[in-house]
């Protein structure tokens, strides 16, 4: 076995098999893991998709909202153990792979156009 | 002092550690197996010592007096030989195998190895020196500026930081930890980066730890 083999079967331990495709442009809900001194809850975040990085074990999202008027974009580290789910809940029919220019919108022209040819 | 063992850095990778949920990087490195090809004691040679062998070869890529002294401890063809001290030399024998399940996941160890060459180097990578302003036209971009002063003592003082080789030394990255070992497949996932290029060979010691007892 080759050294890349290795690193990647070292890796198939922790990847996640059940993650849904995501594309960027969609509305999904993240179920971030919260502790609270002993107790642990899951929170939800809902956002969207305004960039990815496909980087194995070192997959990422960075999931943008607006909370109370500002801004708020978290990345997710897709195989983290602190990701409980992630749910599609809507696609977007976008033409740019990082849509940063949403950075710069506010109210109706931060809308994206749902897409329908593909499945949730 | 105690017995380590000699590997090869296979890459860079990071792990989840599942009940904090944090990500862990680590690199991967083969550890062993090694073969016990000498051991050195008080009455034979003066000072206690085991003498370990890495990476087998083909029987041509060896010398005739390197085959001889490895058909002593019946070992096959090893590339890399090295010799760590220790006190206590009974629990060793020729010939014993080591493999990563020397040391156990959360030990603290040293590493070394050789750092990546990087030629000869200027101030900004080997030395980081400050840059001089690119635009406005300067014409002082990577230079080094003032060496010392002028007729008293009319000399650059030796140690200056100048332009020269980088890289390419042995260094060792002390108290690493252990976060994973593969017994089976001889591997060890050490937390954070060590000296060189994936394929490097690399000496990896239970760590020596200042002012602790021995």
């Amino acid at each position: 076995m080759n050294a890349e083999a290795i690193i990647r079967s070292i890796e198939a331990e922790y990847l996640k098999s059940d993650l849904p495709e995501i594309y960027v442009g969609d509305s999904v809900e993240v179920g971030v893991k919260i502790k609270e001194g002993a107790k642990e809850r899951v929170q939800p975040y809902k956002g969207t998709v305004i960039a990815m990085r496909n980087g194995g074990i070192n997959e990422t999202i960075t999931v943008r909202k607006t909370f109370q008027g500002v801004g708020v974009e978290r990345v997710f580290l897709l195989n983290s153990p602190l990701v409980s789910y992630i749910k599609v809940e809507r696609r977007g029919r976008v033409r740019r792979a990082k849509l940063y220019y949403l950075r710069d919108r506010v109210g109706k022209a931060t809308r994206i156009k749902q897409r329908f040819d593909r499945p949730l | 002092m105690s017995v380590g063992i000699l590997g090869t850095k296979l890459g860079m990778t990071q792990i989840f550690n599942q009940e904090t949920g944090t990500a862990i990087p680590v690199t991967v490195v083969q550890a062993g197996p090694c073969t016990i090809t000498q051991i050195k004691t008080q009455e034979t040679d003066g000072y206690c010592s085991v003498q370990i062998g890495y990476q087998e070869v083909k029987e041509k890529a060896l010398s005739k007096p390197e085959l001889g002294h490895l058909k002593k401890a019946s070992a096959s063809p090893l590339r890399h030989l090295k010799e760590y001290r220790t006190n206590d030399v009974a629990n060793f024998e020729l010939g014993q195998a080591l493999g990563a399940s020397l040391f156990d996941a959360g030990a603290i160890v040293d590493i070394s190895g050789k750092t990546i060459g990087r030629g000869f180097a200027g101030y900004q990578k080997r030395h980081n020196f400050k840059r001089g302003q690119m635009a406005h036209g300067s014409k002082n971009h990577r230079a080094p500026g003032s060496t010392g002063a002028g007729t008293t003592p009319g000399r650059v003082y030796p140690g200056k930081k100048m332009a020269g080789r980088y890289g390419g030394k042995q260094v060792t990255i002390r108290k690493l930890e252990v976060v994973q070992i593969d017994a089976e497949r001889n591997l060890l996932l050490i937390k954070g980066a060590v000296p060189g290029k994936p394929g490097a060979l690399l000496s990896i010691t239970p760590a020596n730890i200042v002012g602790a007892k021995k």
